[in-house]
């Protein structure tokens, strides 16, 4: 009996990696390295595209084609490779400082034009890379780096963005919920349409620390007790919502991809 | 007072001292310290400034314009890429006659992707309008951040400035530094009091609008008129600098030029290492010197072509590439400025240290020698070269 452990998708030679104890990026490039096997990518039909940041390291790690480009900007990149190459599997790997932003822009395009391009958004709530500063996903009132008595801003629900926007796939999960972690990133790779998977990921060595939820093992507990599906979220009271967080598959659906109705228009202008 | 801090700490350390209206931050690497600093100067009330977090680079730089424009003192620090986020917006800074202080932290420009000091970034915007200053050490670091202000908010300037450091050689490495009193500085940079602002009730001002054809040109022309006019304004704030401050600066560094045959031109913290190579030749008898512009933009040409006119030999060291396929943008100025004169030394040009690779003494000494090879033969060899490379037989 043979298992998936995605490790034809993993560079070996460049193994250990760079993450630090407690990060949950290991744990998401490996469902993703094991989805990549269990759908029988290969090296030749799979672009990864990376941004900067963190998360935006993991090129360095996969067999696959990658293309690692400036920050915020995945993307982009990524439509331009799906535009020009419909057959080719296109994941873009970002951050919440990269995707959500200085990125945002993009991703709500992406998510509108709902081209076919997998994202996955590993959050851990600051800009980690870079010494632990304030994104669009820090909570109100998180200290970071640059909110050194608490952030004055609020959120973004980067689920309910993409949902606004039009992706036909939206799920969340944490790096706790490794199950739904695979699952979801499995129904994200083969859905048609932009497809968001955002993972709540630890950052212990920035936002941890800062924030007193340590050591690394504690935050794991926390997102093991926030995390709950929508049947239980829904009962909760408002307050209690905020302090959890709802994961599973958020949208389901189908709509044309960008390819499609690009397809459909150029024929369209042929028999004119 | 004596401390010692970072080029980083110490340019943050100007910026608590300034007390500015407003401050664009994001970070970037490695400028990054700089507004954390910041960040907990604003969080400790020890600031009045309006501390700005925002998602971009190209944010940053707005948040500063649009302040600046309603009469704020704005401040901000980038390197590298997000330099480069910023581009459209530094000429819109220029044009509009913003003089907001910008701490650029030297970087090399992607790509390939490296965080390492050359001076890439901001000889990218050498011509987007903005004053650039450069620092040799955390000292000239702290001490060009504060006389960013004075300097380019004069009636006769009023042009953005941007002073640099060399990425993590100056602003990580932790130096001696003398700082000025916080009243003193305050004497010396005075209040921001435009003449007209955005919301000024007498005088409705519409910032930044469509120029037509017809009028475009005479604005670029101010614009050109103010860059000149800096170079004046420069010496006069160096001259009220050196009164509380006791140390001395001019649009470029003589370093034991006076009677020198064989000179080097250069940027930033090099200067440090070249310092001591002249010094060692000196010793042998070789008569070296360095000139360490301080001031690119305006460029000093006229000056230093009477500070070079003497020598035979000149290397310019260009810390940029500049992909011009005849040298980095330093030579080629340099070059150009020495055009009138009426003999001229021999001149090579040396790109290097890019991306972080480290130049030593003894690389600065191979450089001299090719100079007195120079010199005596009157041949000038390659006219244009990348030192300390690893994959090619050595030309200094």
């Amino acid at each position: 009996m043979s298992f998936i452990t995605g490790r034809k998708f993993i560079n070996q030679e460049a193994l250990p990696h760079m993450w630090c104890q407690g990060c949950g990026n290991g744990t998401v490039l490996s469902a993703l390295a094991r989805t990549f096997e269990q759908l029988k990518y290969t090296n030749e039909d799979t672009v990864v595209v990376t941004g900067i940041g963190c998360w935006g390291k993991a090129d360095d790690y996969l067999t696959t084609n990658a293309l690692h480009v400036t920050h915020g900007r995945a993307l982009p990149f990524a439509t331009g490779i799906k535009a020009a190459k419909p057959e080719l599997h296109v994941v873009a790997l970002m951050g919440d400082g990269d995707g959500t932003t200085i990125g945002g822009n993009h991703f709500i395009h992406s998510a509108r034009r709902n081209i076919d391009i997998t994202a996955i958004i590993v959050n851990n709530l600051n800009y980690g890379m870079t010494g632990g500063q304030f994104s669009a996903t820090t909570p109100h009132d998180a200290i970071t780096a640059t909110t050194a008595f608490g952030n004055p801003e609020r959120p973004f629900d980067v689920c309910a963005l993409a949902e606004a926007a039009g992706a036909n796939y939206v799920a969340r999960t944490t790096i706790y919920n490794g199950r739904l972690l695979r699952s979801s990133i499995k129904d994200a790779l083969t859905k048609k349409g932009f497809s968001l998977v955002e993972v709540i990921s630890p950052c212990p060595t920035q936002f941890g620390r800062r924030n007193k939820i340590n050591p690394a093992v504690e935050m794991l507990r926390s997102l093991r007790d926030k995390a709950v599906t929508k049947d239980v979220f829904d009962k909760l009271s408002a307050e209690e919502k905020d302090n959890h967080i709802l994961i599973g598959s958020l949208v389901n659906k189908d709509a044309a991809d960008f390819n499609t109705r690009y397809e459909e228009i150029r024929s369209k202008a042929l028999q004119k | 007072m004596s401390s010692r801090l970072s080029g980083n700490e110490a340019v943050a350390y100007a910026m608590k001292q300034i007390n500015p209206d407003v401050m664009g931050a994001f970070p970037i690497t490695p400028s990054t310290e700089i507004p954390e600093y910041f960040a907990q100067y604003a969080a400790n009330g020890e600031v009045d400034t309006e501390f700005v977090t925002v998602e971009s680079e190209h944010s940053s730089m707005s948040v500063c314009i649009a302040a600046q424009a309603a009469g704020a003192r704005s401040v901000c620090a980038t390197s590298s890429c997000g330099l480069a986020l910023m581009y459209e917006l530094l000429y819109v800074a220029a044009s509009c006659r913003l003089p907001i202080a910008l701490a650029c932290v030297n970087r090399a420009l992607s790509g390939p992707i490296n965080i390492n000091n050359d001076h890439s970034d901001s000889m990218g915007a050498r011509d987007s309008g903005w004053i650039q200053i450069y620092a040799e050490n955390n000292q000239e670091a702290y001490d060009n951040f504060l006389m960013a202000m004075p300097i380019g908010e004069h009636l006769s300037v009023r042009l953005p400035v941007m002073t640099c450091m060399d990425g993590f050689i100056t602003s990580h490495a932790v130096e001696n530094i003398e700082l000025l009193e916080t009243e003193a500085v305050r004497r010396f940079i005075g209040e921001y009091n435009p003449e007209n602002y955005l919301l000024k009730k007498e005088n409705p001002l519409a910032v930044g609008p469509y120029d037509v054809s017809p009028y475009y040109m005479e604005h670029k022309v101010l614009e050109a008129e103010a860059m000149k006019a800096a170079k004046t304004r420069i010496l006069e704030v160096a001259a009220d600098f050196e009164k509380i401050s006791g140390r001395r600066y001019g649009l470029f560094e003589e370093y034991r030029m006076e009677d020198a045959e064989l000179a080097l031109v250069l940027i930033g913290s090099s200067a440090g290492t070249a310092k001591a190579a002249v010094d060692k030749l000196r010793e042998a008898g070789v008569k070296a010197g360095l000139v360490k512009i301080r001031v690119f933009r305006p460029f000093p040409g006229e000056e230093l072509a009477r500070a070079l006119a003497g020598t035979r030999a000149v290397a310019v060291m260009d810390k940029s590439e500049g992909f011009s396929a005849s040298g980095g943008p330093l030579f080629a100025e340099t070059r150009s400025a020495l055009y009138d004169l009426q003999e001229r030394p021999y001149m090579i040009n040396i790109v290097y240290g890019l991306g972080g690779r480290d130049v030593k003494t003894e690389d600065i000494e191979k450089v001299f020698a090719r100079l007195a090879a120079i010199a005596a033969t009157g041949e000038v060899g390659p006219l244009y070269t990348h030192m300390g490379q690893r994959s090619r037989e050595e030309i200094a």
